[in-house]
């Protein structure tokens, strides 16, 4: 039964890292009042990327690349969405099919028609002496890729920087009243461009730690919806960066039931648990009420300037 | 016409007929301010209640009419859970319909896995439905089915509609400016936006209905190849005209057959669609914001 659990505990945190690299990115960008539906694309072309770099040049190289392309798919929605002041929502969702699309078409025209058996280096799992022997929790939390790691700093990183630094204040102002922090001299535009780099650097990682730390290998659409996912685990920890990272262990949690269930062998109704947390998001949206927790600029088109 | 140019005519219209529908359903719901992103979720709901009953009573000759009518009214539910929580939540729909239409999808994978699967318990999909839940083949030795004609009726509807009620000016009045439209005294902007929801799901829905019944006569996971997600770049490139979607939804479903005839005869890659209907989208934004600059410099 303890192997059950750490085995569970340790599936969970390799599904949420992907999920709370590219939900970390998302806060920024939504804080900043953008919400960034092309995220997704941010993950898939990461994805590629590395598939594409870590063969030749090794894994380190596979994640520049990977944040590389993300970064390039995130400035060119920060092209329409900044710059054109075109509408977030409608400029996400091409942005995220226009990636699908691409990366589907460079892969088979790379690799060939169905896509060969494609077989790329991943990073091995990193143990951390004396805390990784920690009973249950401590193979869970200590036993990972090094990609798991740079999460766990980027979380208490990014939250100390949102809240504790002239940037981060600017940051969450812009995203309440764009109007407001233009008049006391905050650059919006820049700073919107900048969150929302940042967003497809992290998804881009995100992408990459699919293919470098998990799969070992390229499937088309492999981003397989992760972009809305972290945009739902935004939601559910409302925004702030600590709940974020919970809110992606919940996620997480939820697809490691499932591996759990099917090792299992019984037939329980696993795909019920894998709605349960996008239906938690929809109830803790619900039951805030009275206290907007979004940010309140989110997904306007910023007028100022 | 040769048999290979009426296949092809046959081809583009059944790939059509979804596209048109979730297109319609989205291009209201933009109009009037709703930015439903769950026109999936909704057809998957539709689909749902639609081959639900027309596995259930597909020998009675209520079958077809009640299976189409309790698809779209499955669309109308699934859209309106998100319609209930903006308006008395203040939840964003954008995040809401995303959420929906997860929930859809692991909702059908559960569904033809368990309570709903054909009884053998060998595929992940429902029985097929009963032949008078089937809607008719238009022309014989081709896959052109009703459904054509249902999409082609409720954009003409929808067209005049639009035009010509006050309800359609009340709708393209609160989604060009709901607080405007609340303070002229024309409109209850809650209701009409509640009313935007559940006709663009019931459209959604419906589409689901008519893909089960006119096409795959069963309930499977992957049923919607994001025909949702399309249908923001078929509405966009109509920009928003009921008739305009219909004539898109032709063109996008001609792309994605030629698409598919290209990665067979060609070897060139069908996911180009997608990249051609995302840049149809950019392109369209891009148009938008241009002309919009120009009238503001006459201005």
């Amino acid at each position: 039964m303890t192997g059950g659990l750490e085995a569970f505990l340790q599936g969970t945190i390799r599904t949420a890292t992907p999920l709370a690299l590219a939900a970390m990115g998302e806060t920024i960008a939504e804080r900043a009042g953008v919400i960034n539906i092309g995220l997704e694309g941010s993950i898939i072309a990461g994805a590629l990327a590395a598939t594409i770099a870590a063969p030749g040049l090794g894994v380190g190289a596979g994640m520049v690349a990977a944040m590389a392309a993300g970064l390039v798919v995130a400035l060119l929605f920060a092209l329409f969405v900044v710059t054109l002041r075109a509408d977030q929502i409608i400029t996400g969702t091409a942005i995220s099919m226009l990636a699908l699309g691409a990366t589907g078409t460079i892969y088979r025209l790379l690799y060939g028609q169905m896509g060969a058996a494609l077989t790329v280096p991943t990073i091995g799992t990193m143990r951390i002496p004396g805390i990784s022997t920690i009973p249950i929790v401590g193979r869970a939390l200590f036993e990972q890729p090094a990609v798991t790691y740079v999460a766990y700093v980027l979380v208490p990183l990014i939250a100390w920087w949102m809240y504790r630094t002239h940037a981060g204040l600017a940051l969450r102002a812009i995203g309440e009243s764009p109007e407001a922090a233009a008049a006391s001299g905050v650059r919006v535009a820049r700073l919107r461009t900048l969150a929302i780099a940042v967003d497809g650097l992290l998804g881009g990682l995100a992408g990459a730690t699919l293919v470098l730390a998990q799969a070992g290998t390229f499937v088309e659409g492999m981003s397989a919806g992760r972009g809305f996912i972290a945009i739902a685990i935004v939601a559910l920890g409302r925004w702030q960066p600590i709940g974020v990272a919970l809110a992606a262990l919940v996620f997480g949690a939820a697809s490691a039931l499932q591996y759990f269930f099917q090792a299992a062998g019984t037939h329980a109704p696993y795909q019920l648990f894998l709605a349960l947390p996008y239906l938690l998001t929809l109830v803790a949206l619900a039951t805030a009420r009275g206290r907007s927790i979004a940010p309140a600029a989110l997904a306007r088109a910023e007028e100022a300037e | 016409m040769t048999g290979e140019a009426l296949a092809l005519v046959s081809d583009v219209l059944v790939r059509a007929t979804p596209l048109a529908l979730t297109g319609l359903a989205v291009a209201i719901a933009f109009r009037g301010g709703v930015w439903n992103i769950g026109a999936d979720g909704q057809f998957l709901a539709g689909a749902t209640l639609a081959a639900w009953i027309g596995v259930m009573l597909g020998a009675t000759h209520a079958a077809l009419p009640l299976a189409l009518l309790t698809g779209a009214a499955a669309g109308a539910a699934w859209a309106g859970i998100a319609g209930i929580l903006r308006s008395r939540f203040g939840v964003l729909e954008v995040i809401s319909t995303i959420m929906l239409n997860f929930v859809a999808a692991f909702g059908v994978s559960y569904l033809v896995r368990g309570p709903l699967q054909e009884p053998t318990h060998v595929y992940p999909q429902t029985s097929s439905i009963g032949t008078a839940a089937e809607l008719p083949v238009l022309v014989p030795g081709t896959r052109i089915h009703a459904g054509v004609l249902i999409a082609l009726a409720l954009t003409i509807a929808a067209w005049w509609a639009m035009r010509h009620t006050a309800a359609g000016f009340r709708l393209r009045a609160t989604g060009a400016n709901p607080f405007a439209a609340r303070s002229a005294g024309l409109v209850d902007a809650e209701r009409v936006t509640m009313r935007a929801f559940l006709l663009s799901g019931a459209l959604a829905g419906l589409a689901g209905a008519v893909e089960v019944c006119g096409v795959t006569y069963a309930l499977y996971e992957n049923l919607s190849p994001g025909y949702g997600y399309t249908a923001i770049a078929v509405a966009l490139l109509a920009r928003l005209n009921p008739i305009g979607t219909f004539v898109a939804a032709i063109l996008f479903g001609a792309l994605e057959v030629a698409a598919s005839a290209l990665q067979r005869e060609a070897a060139i890659p069908s996911t180009t669609a997608t990249v051609v209907e995302a840049t149809v989208i950019l392109a369209v934004i891009t148009v938008a914001d241009w002309r919009a600059r120009r009238v503001e410099r006459a201005a």
